[in-house]
């Protein structure tokens, strides 16, 4: 015998054995359908919370991007500042980051697929339930109960597998989606503790950040010397509109002018 | 003939398609019986291909038990195992 066709027999039997609890047969199709409603919240839920790991993971995906755009756009500024070290330590920071990132995806694609398979799952399992409700209906109004139980069965068929099968899919999403919890977890613990850095400033409260910006407070002290020393007014000011005037002069110029004015 | 794939729902196969998925079901059975694995899911990952492409869709309101039953695609060789373990339980 295949082992499909002997795996199939072997979960039916277990699945009905499930289903099969009360005395009067037509009692068991109350049981059984209140059991179907049950189930039918049951992988609502289990939709619902697997959405709400992935969205999780999404925003780790994101918060992680940024954090790896930022250290990209610090690293382009250590090269134009001829910082090749703090650029090379960025971007060692970076494709650290990117690692995570790719992990990350990964997670979410498969939490994805799995909250796709659990929807469908879950309209199977309800246009199953729908149609077991008017059999039921029409049996418990027909028959009585010595001549139900050939209809019954009838009725019973196809739906303790499904149950099953769906049961199994939200153990089975469950399993994963806990798995992946704890990653998450650990991930937010690593961005609240700051050894992954806030990305919402770009070059505050991370050193590379901060060493950055004192070698531009630096750099911008050189130049402003630099530019006064080549006589050009110190930037900030208004520029003397003039070009002729000895470089020493220029800041004394209208001062200049008063006492030579009371001379004449 | 009806197939189940777990997690996917049920289909209707022709059975002009039943001995080539027989064989494919036997690969399977072999590697897991030997413990391989990844004979195991190359196998497994035929078959399921295989039912998915030889059988249509059954209506989603349709109360029919199945003829054969597959494990979901990405099932490991435990779960097989499980699957095949006549005191196992049936969660839910």
């Amino acid at each position: 015998m295949s082992m499909m066709k002997r795996m199939g027999m072997i979960f039916r039997a277990k699945a009905n054995k499930a289903l099969d609890k009360a005395e009067d047969p037509r009692e068991t199709l109350d049981y059984s359908y209140q059991r179907q409603v049950e189930m039918l919240t049951k992988v609502r839920r289990g939709v619902a919370d697997v959405a709400t790991s992935r969205k999780r993971v999404e925003l780790q995906v994101n918060q992680l991007q940024a954090q790896a755009d930022k250290l990209t756009q610090q690293a382009q500024q250590a090269i134009n500042q001829n910082r090749e070290d703090l650029a090379r330590e960025a971007l060692t920071r970076k494709s650290g980051l990117q690692s995570q990132i790719t992990d990350l995806q990964a997670q979410q694609a498969q939490l994805q697929g799995e909250e796709e398979k659990l929807t469908l799952a879950s309209q199977r399992l309800q246009a199953k339930v729908e149609a077991f409700r008017t059999k039921k209906e029409t049996i418990k109004a027909t028959y009585t109960a010595a001549e139900a139980q050939t209809r019954i069965n009838e009725a019973f068929s196809g739906i303790g597998e499904e149950m099953g099968d769906v049961g199994m899919a939200i153990q089975r999403a469950e399993d994963k989606t806990q798995q992946m919890q704890a990653r998450a977890g650990a991930i937010d613990e690593l961005i609240a503790s700051g050894a992954l850095d806030d990305a919402s400033g770009l070059n505050s409260g991370d050193d590379i950040g901060r060493e950055l910006q004192a070698m531009s407070t630096q750099s911008d002290v050189e130049s402003e010397l630099a530019a006064l020393k080549a006589g050009a007014a110190p930037a900030g000011l208004p520029a003397a509109e003039a070009p002729a005037a000895p470089a020493d002069a220029t800041p004394a110029a209208e001062n200049a002018a008063v006492p030579e004015e009371g001379q004449a | 003939m009806i197939v189940r794939i777990m997690g996917e729902g049920q289909r209707e196969v022709g059975e002009e398609h039943l001995d080539r998925l027989n064989e494919l079901d036997a690969a399977v059975e072999r590697a897991v019986k030997a413990g391989d694995e990844v004979g195991f899911r190359s196998a497994l990952t035929a078959l399921v291909e295989g039912v998915r492409d030889a059988g249509t869709p059954l209506a989603d309101d349709a109360l029919v038990d199945s003829d054969l039953l597959l494990p979901p695609a990405d099932a490991t060789i435990d779960e097989v195992r499980e699957l095949l373990d006549e005191d196992g339980l049936i969660p839910g």
